[in-house]
This record gives C-alpha cells, sequence and structure tokens, in this order.
C-alpha cells in the first residue's frame, strides 16, 4: 500500500516552524494585540517633550527625526554617566540564563526575546557596539550590533512588553533588574517621541488637571459626593469628605483610577468610610485635594524628570494645606515611587512632621524623612490597637486570595501588613502557592502603563500566569475574590479574570475593611458596597 | 474493537509524541521550557498542554463526551487564543498533529491492512474534535474582542453613568 | 555547528599553538615567560581598577534595592533583616550571603504539586551548585599557587593542601580542586550547548572563557599528574616572578609555558569582559543599599530642576468651576 501523507505535508502551510536564526537575526514582527497606540501629539506638547508628530507603529517609516542615531547615543552616554545601575547592568550579565524563565511575558507569550536576558541584551548589543573596545573592534563576536532603524523598533517593541515587576531581578545572581533596564531604554525612546498614548496622555492629563483621568476638579467633587449617597443608601450613614481643607491633619493622596473606575469605586467608598469613622470616633482630620488628586506616576513610565514633575504636587499641597503628614493609598507603582523616589526627587519634607499615628500614637519610623504612610501601614496598626469596631462576618460570602502588587512587593517588601488586615476583616483566606506570592509574585501583565485596550493579548498572555495560580486556589478552595491593593490591579484583573477564570471577582482591600466596619449609627446593613446581599440578611 | 486495542497499547507513546509535537509549534528555546519545567505555576503553558491530551485521547477512543472534550480543549485553546504569533488555523493544527503520531505508531498495522477503516473512522473523530477546537477557538477570540472592547467601557464608564457624569477629556479620549 | 563557540574554540587553539610554537620552535622563552606575564599582570590590576573605578564615577541617583522580604514597618510585624535590609548591618549580611553562597541564585524555590515536579527542583540547584564549586575550587587552585611564589610556604597553605589533597591517591597527591574545577566548567559549558535557552542567549564571550579556564585546568592537571613537571624549575621561575627577578630556568617545558600563556590571557582578557561580575557584585546597587528611602533621605547628586504645574496655575484654570462646586480657593476670582 502506498505510504499514506503525513499530516504535516498536508498541513505544512499551517505548521508553524520558528525560525532557527539567531536572535539578532530575527528582526521583531510587531503583531497586533503585543503593542499599545503611540502617543497623540497634544500630550507630548503639553509636556514639551521631544518630537511630538502622529505616527503609527504599523507603518514603515516612524517619521524619525534625522539625527535619531547620534540622539540615542548622545542619551545613552549622558545615562551611562549618570546611573551606575546602567552600567553595571550593561557590563557584568554573564547569560547564566537565571531569569530566562521568571518572566510573566516569557511564560505567557513563549517568544524567546521575552526572556529578561534577552531584553537587556536588545540594548546591550548596542552599548557593546557603540560604547566597548571588543565590540568596537569585534563586532557580532563580541555580541555587538550597530543600531539600526530594525533594532530600534525592537527595543520599542519589547520595552513595551515589560512591565517593570522586577521579578527576574530577584533571581540575578548580580541584581540585574530589568524594570530599571527598560524604565531607561524607555527614556531613550522617549528622546526621539517614541512613547505610547495609555502613558503619555495620563501623563499630560495629570500634568494639567491634576490626574491621570483628565478630571476637572468639579467633577473630582461631583464623583466623591455620589459615592456619599451611595454609602448612605447601604450604611443609612451620610459621610462627609473634605477637600482642599487648610489645616486638615493628614492629606490623603490616592491614584485616581479608584476614583473614576469600577471596581476601584468600592474602594474609594472604602476610604470614605474609614475617614468617617476615625473623624466621628477619634477626631481625625483627613483631607482630599483635587490639585493633588492623583496618587499614581505615569511619569515614571515616561522619564524620570517627568516623574519628578508630577510627584512634586504630593509635596507642594501638603505644604499649601499645611498638614501633618500625607496618607497614601493603595497603589502599587505610586508606592514604589514614594517609597523608592519621592525623598530623593522633591524632599526634604521638612515642612511636614514625623508620621505618629494620632489615635494610638504609633510612631511611623519607617517613614520618618518621606512623611508619608501607606494605608495599609495605617489600618494594620489600628486594627492590631483594636481601634475599629469589626465584623469580618460581614464577608462571609467572600473566599479571598491576595495578589501581591510587583512595585510594593519588590520595590517596598510590604507583605504581612496587608494580609494581617485581611484576616482581620474577612474569615475565609487562602493564600495561592508559595512561587506565585510576596517577593515571588507575578505581575498582572498590565503594569507600567500597558494596561490599555488595545494590546488586550499581550495583557492576557502575561497575567496567565497569575490567573493560573488564582485559578488553582479557586478550583481547590472556591476562592471567588481575588484582594490586591494596587489601583492598576484593580483596572487590570477583572478583564484578566473574565477570560481565565471568570468565577472570581477583584477588590481592593479597603474595600473588605469598609464592609466589615461598624459604624456608628449605621442602619442595619443588608448589602455590601456593590449592593449584594450580605449572608444571613 | 482492534483498533482501540493497539492505541491503548501504545497510548503511552502516542500521547507523549503528541505532546511533543504540539509544543514545538513554539520555538525551540521556548519549547524545550514548556517540556522540561514541570512546576505547574512556573509553566502553566507546557502544563496546561500535558493536562488536557491524554484526555482528549481517551475521549476519542471512547464515545466523545462533547462536555468533556471541551473541558480540556478549552483551556489549550484559551491560551493559544492570546498568543498572537499563531494564526487560527495554526492554533487548531495541533489536533490534526494526532493523525500523524497515530499513523507512525500504528505503520505496521496499517499496511497489514487490518485497521484501515477503524482508522478512517477515527481520524474523523479527529476532525469532528478539529471542529471544535476551531469553535472554541472563534469563541476565546471573540471574548477577547468583547473584552477589549467593553474594557474601558466597563472601568470608567460604568462609574461615571452610575454618577451621571461624564467629563469632556474623557469623551474626547473616548471618541479618538 | 554554532559558530559562536566554534569561534572560541578556534581562538583558544589558536592560542594555545601559538605558546607552543613560539616556545618549541622560536624559542621565545623569554616573552611567554616573562615580557607576556607581566604585562597581563598589568593590565589585569590597571584594568580592573580602572573598570570599577569607571563604575564608581558614576552616580547612584536613586536608592533602589530590590526587596526580598518583609520591610521594617510596624514594631510587630517581623522583619525581615537579610533579604530587606533597612540598615548598613543588614546590607553587609546581605552582600555576605549573595558573594559567597550566591543567595538569589539559590533562591529558586519551586513547589512541588504534580510528579516530575522534582526533576525541575533538582534542575534548578545545579546551576547554582555547579557555580558555587567552580568559584570555590578556581579559588582554592589559585590559592593554592601560591606555594610557588612564597619560601617558606606558609602553615595555612600547607594546611588547605592537606585538605584539598584529602584523597590521597598515589603520589603525587590528588588535588580535589582541580578535578572539581574542571568538571564544574565543563558542566558550565555543557549546560549552555544543550540547554537550548542557555545556548539562544550565548555569546563568543560566554564560551571562550569557559575553553580558556578549561584548557588551564587541563595542561595544569597534566603538568601535575602526568608529565610531571619540574617543580624546581617552576618554583624557581616564580620567584624570581615575584621578586622582580625574572628567570627562564631550563628544562620546564612548553607545557609550562602554554599554562602560563592561557593563564596571561585570562588576566589581560578579565578587565574587558563580563568576568567583571567580580567587582560588579559589590556595586550592583540593587543589592548594596538598605531599603529605608523612607526613613533617611538618599541624595542624588543630578537631581534635575524641573519645570511643574503649581497649583497657582491650576487654581487660575479652574477658580471659576471651583468656586461653583463649592471648593475652597486661595483668590476669589
Amino acid at each position: 500500500m502506498a505510504a499514506l501523507p503525513k499530516s504535516d505535508e498536508l498541513f505544512s502551510k499551517i505548521n508553524y516552524k520558528p525560525p532557527q536564526s539567531g536572535w539578532m537575526d530575527t528582526p521583531a514582527v510587531l503583531r497586533d494585540g503585543m503593542f499599545c497606540y503611540a502617543a497623540k501629539p497634544k500630550s507630548v506638547e503639553t509636556l514639551n517633550l521631544p518630537y511630538p508628530r502622529e505616527w503609527n507603529p504599523k507603518n514603515e517609516d516612524w517619521l524619525l527625526p534625522e539625527n535619531w542615531k547620534e540622539i540615542i547615543y548622545e542619551g545613552m552616554r549622558d545615562r551611562l554617566n549618570r546611573f551606575r545601575t546602567f552600567k553595571i547592568f550593561m557590563d557584568i550579565c554573564v547569560r547564566c540564563g537565571a531569569c530566562a524563565d521568571k518572566c510573566h511575558f516569557f511564560i505567557g507569550t513563549g517568544d524567546p526575546k521575552n526572556m529578561p536576558v534577552l531584553r537587556a541584551e536588545l540594548i546591550r548589543s548596542v552599548y557593546r557596539n557603540d560604547f566597548t573596545t571588543f565590540g568596537k573592534t569585534l563586532g557580532r563576536l563580541a555580541g555587538a550590533r550597530p543600531l539600526t532603524l530594525d533594532v530600534l523598533k525592537e527595543w520599542w517593541y519589547y520595552l513595551f512588553q515589560c512591565t517593570e515587576c522586577r521579578r527576574c531581578s530577584v533571581f540575578c545572581p548580580y541584581g540585574i533588574d530589568t524594570a530599571e533596564i527598560t524604565i531607561i531604554g524607555r527614556e531613550l525612546l522617549n528622546l526621539l517621541g517614541l512613547n505610547i498614548d495609555w502613558i503619555a496622555t495620563p501623563v499630560s492629563n495629570c500634568y494639567r488637571t491634576g490626574n491621570h483621568m483628565g478630571i476637572q476638579p468639579h467633577a473630582f467633587k461631583d464623583m466623591l459626593d455620589f459615592f456619599v449617597d451611595e454609602i448612605e443608601e447601604v450604611t443609612g450613614v451620610r459621610v462627609e469628605p473634605q477637600f482642599n481643607k487648610k489645616g486638615a491633619d493628614i492629606l490623603f493622596i490616592t491614584p485616581s483610577g479608584d476614583v473614576f473606575g469600577d471596581p476601584g469605586t468600592y474602594t474609594a467608598m472604602g476610604y470614605l468610610i474609614l475617614h468617617h469613622y476615625l473623624k466621628v470616633k477619634y477626631g481625625l482630620d483627613i483631607t482630599w485635594s483635587t490639585y493633588a488628586s492623583e496618587g499614581g506616576n505615569f511619569g515614571f513610565f515616561t522619564s524620570n524628570e517627568t516623574m519628578k514633575r508630577l510627584n512634586a504636587k504630593m509635596y507642594a499641597e501638603a505644604k499649601r494645606l499645611g498638614v501633618k503628614w500625607i496618607l497614601g493609598g493603595e497603589c502599587g507603582h505610586m508606592w514604589r515611587v514614594i517609597n523608592q523616589y519621592m525623598g530623593t526627587m522633591n524632599g526634604p519634607a521638612d515642612f511636614l512632621e514625623e508620621p505618629v499615628n494620632p489615635i494610638t500614637g504609633t510612631k511611623f519610623e519607617n517613614a520618618k524623612s518621606t512623611k508619608m504612610v501607606h494605608i495599609i501601614e495605617f489600618t494594620a496598626d489600628l486594627i492590631r490597637h483594636g481601634k475599629l469596631d469589626l465584623d469580618p462576618s460581614r464577608n462571609d460570602h467572600l473566599k479571598v486570595t491576595f495578589h501581591d502588587s510587583c512595585n510594593v512587593a519588590r520595590g517596598m517588601g510590604m507583605f504581612d501588613e496587608p494580609r494581617y488586615v485581611i484576616k482581620n476583616v474577612c474569615n475565609n483566606f487562602y493564600e495561592m502557592p508559595r512561587n506565585c506570592i510576596k517577593e515571588q509574585t507575578f505581575c498582572c501583565g498590565s503594569g507600567s502603563g500597558l494596561n490599555a485596550s488595545e494590546d488586550m493579548e499581550l495583557r492576557l498572555a502575561g497575567g496567565l500566569p497569575r490567573a493560573n495560580a488564582v485559578k488553582y486556589v479557586h478550583d481547590k478552595h472556591d476562592v471567588n475574590m481575588l484582594a490586591c491593593i494596587c489601583a492598576i490591579d484593580r483596572a487590570a484583573l477583572p478583564p484578566l479574570m473574565d477570560y481565565w477564570v471568570p468565577e472570581v471577582s477583584v477588590t481592593g482591600t479597603h474595600e473588605m475593611v469598609a464592609n466589615a466596619l461598624i459604624i456608628p449609627g449605621e442602619k442595619e446593613k443588608t448589602v455590601d458596597l456593590r449592593g449584594e446581599e450580605l449572608p444571613g440578611k | 474493537m482492534r483498533l482501540n486495542d493497539l492505541l491503548e497499547q501504545k497510548k503511552a507513546a502516542i500521547v507523549k509524541q503528541w505532546f511533543n509535537m504540539v509544543v514545538n509549534t513554539y520555538s525551540l528555546d521556548t519549547s524545550q521550557f514548556l517540556k522540561n519545567q514541570k512546576d505547574p505555576f512556573a509553566n502553566p503553558v507546557g502544563n496546561t498542554i500535558s493536562q488536557g491530551l491524554e484526555p482528549l485521547f481517551n475521549e476519542l477512543t471512547k464515545q466523545m463526551d462533547q462536555n468533556t472534550i471541551i473541558s480540556f480543549l478549552e483551556p489549550i485553546l484559551k491560551i493559544r487564543a492570546v498568543q498572537v504569533m499563531f494564526s487560527p488555523s495554526q492554533a487548531v493544527s495541533f489536533i490534526f498533529s494526532l493523525k500523524e503520531t497515530i499513523r507512525k505508531n500504528l505503520e505496521k498495522e496499517i499496511c497489514d491492512n487490518k485497521v484501515l477503516n477503524e482508522l478512517m473512522l477515527f481520524e474523523s473523530k479527529i476532525d469532528e474534535m478539529a471542529l471544535m477546537a476551531f469553535d472554541i477557538f472563534m469563541k476565546c477570540r471573540e471574548k477577547i474582542y468583547e473584552i477589549k472592547a467593553t474594557d474601558e467601557r466597563n472601568r470608567t464608564f460604568r462609574a461615571f453613568e452610575r454618577a451621571g457624569l461624564v467629563a469632556e477629556s474623557q469623551e474626547d479620549r473616548l471618541c479618538d | 555547528m554554532n559558530s559562536k563557540y566554534m569561534f572560541s574554540l578556534i581562538a583558544v587553539i589558536v592560542l594555545i599553538s601559538l605558546a607552543y610554537v613560539g616556545v618549541e620552535a622560536a624559542g621565545l622563552q623569554v616573552i611567554f615567560g616573562i615580557v607576556i606575564p607581566y604585562m597581563a599582570v598589568l593590565i589585569f590590576i590597571v584594568g580592573f581598577i580602572y573598570r570599577v573605578m569607571d563604575w564608581a564615577s558614576s552616580p547612584v541617583p536613586f536608592r533602589i534595592p530590590s526587596t526580598c522580604g518583609q520591610q521594617k514597618s510596624l514594631p510587630w510585624i517581623k522583619h525581615s533583616k537579610i533579604d530587606n535590609p533597612f540598615t548598613a548591618g543588614g546590607v553587609i549580611v546581605r552582600m555576605f550571603f549573595e558573594i559567597l553562597f550566591f543567595r538569589s541564585l539559590f533562591r529558586n524555590t519551586k513547589c512541588r504539586i504534580n510528579e516530575g515536579a522534582k526533576i525541575s527542583y533538582i534542575w534548578e540547584k545545579w546551576l547554582w551548585l555547579a557555580s558555587l564549586a567552580f568559584h570555590y575550587s578556581f579559588l582554592t587552585v589559585l590559592i593554592r599557587h601560591l606555594r610557588f611564589f612564597l619560601e617558606p610556604v606558609p602553615v595555612c597553605l600547607q594546611l588547605l593542601e592537606n585538605v584539598d589533597s584529602f584523597f590521597q591517591v598515589g603520589l603525587p597527591g590528588l588535588f580535589l580542586s582541580g578535578a572539581v574545577l574542571l568538571a564544574s566548567v565543563t558542566f558550565l559549558f555543557l549546560r549552555r550547548i544543550y540547554i537550548p535557552q542557555i545556548r539562544y542567549i550565548s555569546l563568543a564571550a560566554d564560551f571562550f572563557p569557559l575553553f580558556l579556564i578549561i584548557s588551564i585546568a587541563t595542561t595544569g592537571i597534566l603538568m601535575r599528574y602526568f608529565t610531571k613537571v619540574n617543580i624546581v624549575g617552576v618554583k624557581e621561575f616564580a620567584m624570581g616572578f615575584a621578586t622582580l627577578h625574572p628567570t627562564v630556568p631550563d628544562g620546564i617545558g612548553s607545557l609550562f609555558y602554554v599554562h602560563l600563556f592561557l593563564v596571561s590571557v585570562l588576566f589581560a582578557y578579565f578587565p574587558f569582559s563580563k568576568l567583571m561580575h567580580m567587582g560588579g557584585i559589590f556595586l550592583s546597587p540593587t543589592r548594596n543599599l538598605p531599603n529605608n528611602n523612607r526613613a533617611e533621605r538618599h541624595i542624588n547628586p543630578w537631581n534635575p530642576s524641573v519645570k511643574i504645574h503649581t497649583y497657582e496655575e491650576y487654581e487660575d484654570e479652574f477658580r471659576e468651576k471651583m468656586i461653583e462646586a463649592g471648593l475652597p480657593v486661595e483668590k476669589e476670582s
């Protein structure tokens, strides 16, 4: 009998044969769903950043300035002189491969250029070519290659496929931090006006109106007033948020995403309820600001100068209002900026007092210079001293697991405080496996300004390792709520869950705190803040 | 059922080869990672594939229970639907790899013309499964587009609508 | 065939031939025994210092440690003092474990849920183990060589040798360190060849030092156990070298010059290559700084002055709307 045709012959057209060429010889193919739209010129102009123009990554011509190579070269030289990190990370990688399979984008997309080491090599190869003796003389053999348009496009494509989560840096024997390399790489791209719109427009909005969403002061207040009505409906208590109030004890700043987007809105209501509780019970005077109405900082994803420009508002507003210290809401990269950059960039904050919790007398020693305290630290301290009247059984319909946000995890190390708070406000808490949490936490896949809609495939693929771990606790313990302390998580995890584990919802931690909090004068509650019925009511 | 006996006998080898063919649709270095990294949390893609293929194979030898098949096909296709390096045909092509694996493993029996009829029937089942896979793939893609379309709306518009507010600059952005 | 490692292999073979022919045929003992080694040592010292000074000349604008444990916050929360150091002391301990025990490389914790997961667990430990074995055996070999440069040989060196040749197999005693060095460096090489991910990311510059070290270890072992190099001659040479009265004694064979030349190449190559990770690890800002930014301000020497959108500008733009919404303002219209 004649040999049967093999299916790979029949389907030779559809059998995906990977390129066998080395990575330097495999130019990046920009695939839809994996990248974000280009920055609109208007947003770039607002910030006076270079080369605003209409351009499209899909077009052959990126309308670069004529001397773009020189700009990149000068930019690299300048940054090598300004950042020891950059210089060392360019030089000392031995390509041991310990980081290779630690990146959620590599795990999810299977694209080898998403191995952290290779992402860095994209830039290192050009660095060697332009700045090292061996690279200049031996070229390819020393792992060097000249900067070409293809290389630049590859940079752009893959530097916007990194969420700067730092998971790889945990495993690197030299602490090489891909986030740092990505940050500097994106700074270089910004020198040519090559930002993405999902970052550039929030930055420009934040600069002008005080928050990423571009919400003007009156609308900001309207939105919080609306929350006041909602809260009254659920609890029977009318809370009274204060705005731009001079002489308040504490200035409260949180990401605007929580004021304007679900399910962050419920977290924002949680803050309002907590603030109200502390005012009624202990006389604590907390104010919001419409000018500094953004905790998040997409400037961090643009350049360190832009980050500084946006961050400066926090201290400026605290000074103007004459508060004692600043309380910060739940957010990821906001807290990396506050913890590792703010004091350096915009300090010293000598016009503020060293933060003390006036209710418990606890001194926040770890924040005595920057004078900004994380609301989870604050709430944990209140709970520890028995200052909150909590009924965790109100959250009995929830089986909760906790997602450590990358920036808070690896740029700060806040692990036990949120767990302490969660365990005190709900009765059913289950951890995901150890290599998916705490310092080894997997990113939501949408950090560092990549939470747009047009790159949804990238986000869903990058979020797969996280979703996979959630699915595990869902299958095993029937977990139905994913708690987090990050506004980008609250925006990014719902679609991720919707796709991979639709049975699991997403909540901010202070939403659960507020639901468990027994507010003086409250009516018999039958529903939670989301209007969902409470167990046994 | 002679063919089924044979398949049962050679199941381990066939499923293993099938698995290798599926992960080989990824680039070389990635496929090695998918094969070798056994930790399900460090390697959800490889793990999902390896968990799914054997039950799928079992169903082909049995009654082809639709729900069971979907429950194992779906996790694999969900992943391939977000991995945009695959075209739709590439994404579902892994089902057909089973045909080649079986033919290779039963070469002797096929040449002896003993199981050919049964094999043709069996291959129709594989085709059927491939069609199901395509349906699931399309459903996943539709889901992605739905998420894309409603993501922004769910996040901001819903909250705005509840509050009866729609701010100007936000409107600008959405209309762009 | 992989051009990356073929190139490196050929380069090392050429180097070996160069030394062999140079000594054997051209009689260039003075060049290979005196001139090149001195130059190599000079390049190494000057180059190493230059590179470290060059790194150090770039400031550390931000204090950005990767935090791998619980931060110091409230007094009742257990602080992870090593993985998330708050003080200089904590940093020193962290660096100590990082440098001496490759703690980060060890960190790969794999949970074992299904069968087989055990394999990945063991596999991950191999890289850590091989690196550790490689670096420590190299260090031991290096220290052992000091016996050639010192007279009398210090007691501690004798002791080290006794431990190292614990498994005495006839005479001369077999040094464990040499065997471990060769085995571990071979493992690191095979890893680059056989794991596709690692092969994909490897450069010629990753293979070259491996081949070089393999050749150095092999020539060393050959001399000691097989060709039985003239130890007295070598010692005479080394003492002369160390006391800056170099001589070229007779009867130490070309193999010695090959060995010496390869070591010289390694020394000279060192400062220009990734081998500088030896110095770099001490300066890595994600590891050598405490996570205490919020308690102690870090200074950025080039902290840029930037244009800020002030509250006044903001209020000027939105004043009417703010007044209408009942928000307090600084200037009434």
